[in-house]
């Protein structure tokens, strides 16, 4: 049985523009010491899917669907439950670690109070337990800087005391948000590794949210797209990439310049993404789709699984993508909506 | 030979700071933010400027637009030190150097109309010219970056991210400059508008002749746009050489690491045979490691590094290192075991 299976989740924000379709029935599940990851871009609806699942949406917002955890229903859940499951069962890091640590407190009373609030321990096992964490997650001299404020770490050293907290009731799921956006590129392969080493050995599901598809790959098994709240693409990391059966996806991969390679052009995806307070009645994608045909605009496609791990929401049949993959993205380099 | 449009030389940038418990009369500490950077840029060319943060990158940007104090030398095609110069004798050159900004909305004013903002260095630097003859140039310079010329009266805020951009390069091409200096321009964007906003900056480059300088802390990105690329540390240059030289044999031990950092989309990729982890993070600038800088972080230091500051040498590839050369198996092999332990 899985371990977290969302089935038909929306969320709705009340704007004074309107209702703002933020996720739009989505059906997930992750399975036990599963790294899944969600790539999408600013506005897709990955980030207000974690804050739903853990019940952090803010005042306006309104998710409907259900969630459940190890069998249990957690969606809406009163506080005194959902408080139990935070921390000890499903974790979460934020993407800015000098706004989610409490800067007025020493990093020890921090780690400390998680232990003493949920597992019951005395100040000095905590403190002990903390340290152990922040040397798992290799602080140098964890004993020595235990003592220190937030602020008087670097960023990426934040972040692992991020993790370090995240991981203290050892977690069945943790769900990190952008980890690694706000670093430099050396530290975040740092912390990727971290996190990949961690997650094996705890033997937790992690939910990685990003907008990074080379982070997704090198450190996830399963990834699903998402676009105007919706999954588009849902399937193991390899064969998605090496054969994106989804435009966007399609489209996505085409876009980002790569160290490894020498492309001539990048393959831009035209337009921008569609407003979610007017979100449009068929395929949110159509009107930047190559791939687009009669009634893409009208109806909106389902996601449906073609092999027994992959699946995907578009109407365009498979074997366009199969045929050419490279040279029909590279034909939408000219932005259709300038005539 | 050719005059480089832009020959700068030895420039340093300090920064003087008051740390806050200190008292009043005590010194400031100094902050090396560019220390002696050396550089020559080409009509026409893309310089890339790599580096993680507190490298330096965007001050000496700052510096050569006259935005921060440097000393030093920087000289334009015509000879005359850009450094040295007053604000006054600088306006003159104001409409040649041109910039971008990471943030596309912060750097437009919110209560102007697109029409104004790209409008206003046209005013400032071509005051001669007619109101008819200004909302011509502004029309035709839209519809140049993509922006529909119908648009002119709408304001900031009813734009995204990407069209912003679109506005702030509008708003630098308007003078007709030789270079325009592009400080992380699509850091703030969306994999989908980054790839647009690089394919215009590339086809304008083209179109007018355009010398750039592109900072940016995405490897992949810079490589892309540029044909040479300079690698900041600590606000040293540790290597410059033209783009494909740089990304396929490296010779800086610190350039090798920036670059297997970047994470490949592509799950055949394997990172074993290429990754050399770097350990720790940039030291304090206030004191920065004496000799070579990178020493502290570096897989290949010895002793001579910490005594004797390595020099930019070489022609077409420049590096500052004692013991530059490709990465070897053996340092991979080694670099594997110590992450293990």
């Amino acid at each position: 049985m899985a371990l977290l299976e969302i089935k038909n989740l929306n969320v709705r924000f009340k704007t004074n523009d309107g209702a703002v379709h933020a996720v739009n029935n989505v059906d997930l599940s992750v399975d036990a010491g599963e790294p899944l990851g969600i790539v999408g871009e600013s506005g897709s609806g990955k980030s207000q899917l974690s804050f739903a699942i853990m019940g952090l949406l803010a005042q306006n917002g309104q998710a409907t669907g259900s969630v459940t955890f190890d069998g249990q229903e957690i969606l809406n859940a009163p506080p005194k439950v959902l408080n139990r499951i935070r921390a000890e069962k499903i974790a979460m890091i934020f993407q800015d670690p000098m706004t989610s640590l409490n800067p007025y407190m020493r990093v020890s009373d921090q780690m400390a109070e998680v232990l003493t609030l949920h597992k019951g321990l005395s100040r000095r096992d905590a403190l002990a337990e903390s340290v152990a964490m922040l040397d798992a997650v290799k602080i140098p001299d964890a004993k020595g800087r235990v003592r220190l404020y937030p602020h008087e770490f670097s960023g990426g050293m934040r972040q692992r005391v991020m993790i370090a907290m995240a991981l203290l009731c050892r977690p069945k799921l943790l769900i990190a948000d952008e980890p690694t956006t706000a670093l430099d590129v050396t530290v975040q392969a740092q912390i990727m590794t971290l996190l990949a080493d961690l997650q094996r050995e705890f033997g937790m599901a992690m939910i990685l949210i990003t907008h990074d598809l080379g982070v997704v790959a090198g450190a996830c098994e399963r990834v699903a797209v998402m676009y105007g709240g919706r999954i588009r693409e849902l399937g193991p990391v390899g064969p998605l990439f090496r054969e994106p059966a989804h435009p966007y996806t399609q489209g996505l991969l085409a876009a980002i310049p790569r160290v490894d390679q020498n492309d001539d052009e990048l393959a831009a995806i035209p337009g921008s993404p569609p407003n979610m307070s007017h979100p449009p009645p068929g395929c949110a994608f159509e009107p930047r789709c190559t791939y687009r045909r009669d009634g893409c605009a009208q109806q909106r496609p389902a996601l449906e699984y073609f092999t027994a791990d992959r699946a995907r929401a578009c109407f365009a049949p498979l074997r366009m993508f199969r045929q050419a993959a490279k040279p029909l993205c590279c034909q939408i380099l000219m932005p259709p909506q300038k005539r | 030979m050719t005059r480089p449009l832009l020959d700068v030389r030895d420039l340093h940038v300090i920064f003087r700071i008051h740390s806050q418990a200190a008292m009043p009369w005590t010194k400031p500490r100094s902050l090396y933010a560019v220390n002696g950077v050396n550089f020559t840029l080409n009509q026409g060319e893309t310089l890339g400027i790599v580096g993680e943060s507190g490298s330096g990158k965007s001050t000496l940007a700052r510096a050569l637009i006259g935005l921060a104090d440097a000393t030093g030398k920087a000289e334009w095609i015509d000879g005359k030190d850009l450094i040295a110069m007053s604000p006054r004798q600088m306006m003159k050159y104001r409409s040649d150097i041109q910039m971008v900004f990471q943030d596309p909305l912060a750097s437009l004013n919110p209560r102007m109309t697109v029409g104004q903002i790209i409008a206003e260095p046209l005013i400032t630097h071509r005051p001669g010219l007619r109101k008819a003859e200004v909302k011509e140039r502004v029309k035709a310079m839209m519809e140049k970056v993509g922006l529909l010329p119908n648009q002119i009266n709408r304001y900031p805020h009813e734009f995204s991210g990407g069209q912003c951009q679109r506005i702030g390069i509008a708003r630098a091409l308007i003078v007709e400059p030789k270079l325009i200096i592009c400080d992380e321009p699509v850091s703030a964007l969306d994999v989908s508008i980054q790839a647009q906003v690089i394919n215009l900056l590339i086809r304008l480059q083209r179109e007018l002749g355009l010398s750039l300088i592109f900072i940016a802390h995405d490897l992949s990105v810079v490589k892309h746009i540029s044909d040479r690329v300079m690698v900041l540390y600590l606000g040293k240059v540790m290597e410059i050489a033209s783009s494909t030289d740089l990304y396929s044999a490296p010779q800086h031990p610190y350039t090798q690491a920036l670059l297997s950092a970047v994470p490949v989309p592509d799950p055949d990729f394997d990172p074993t045979n290429t990754v050399v982890p770097l350990h720790g993070e940039l030291p304090s600038p206030f004191n920065p490691p004496s000799g070579c800088v990178f020493r502290t972080r570096c897989p290949r230091a010895q002793a001579r590094c910490a005594s004797e500051v390595p020099l930019l040498l070489g022609n077409d590839q420049q590096v500052a290192c004692h013991f530059p050369g490709p990465l070897t198996a053996a340092e991979i092999a080694r670099a594997r075991q110590s992450e293990v332990a």
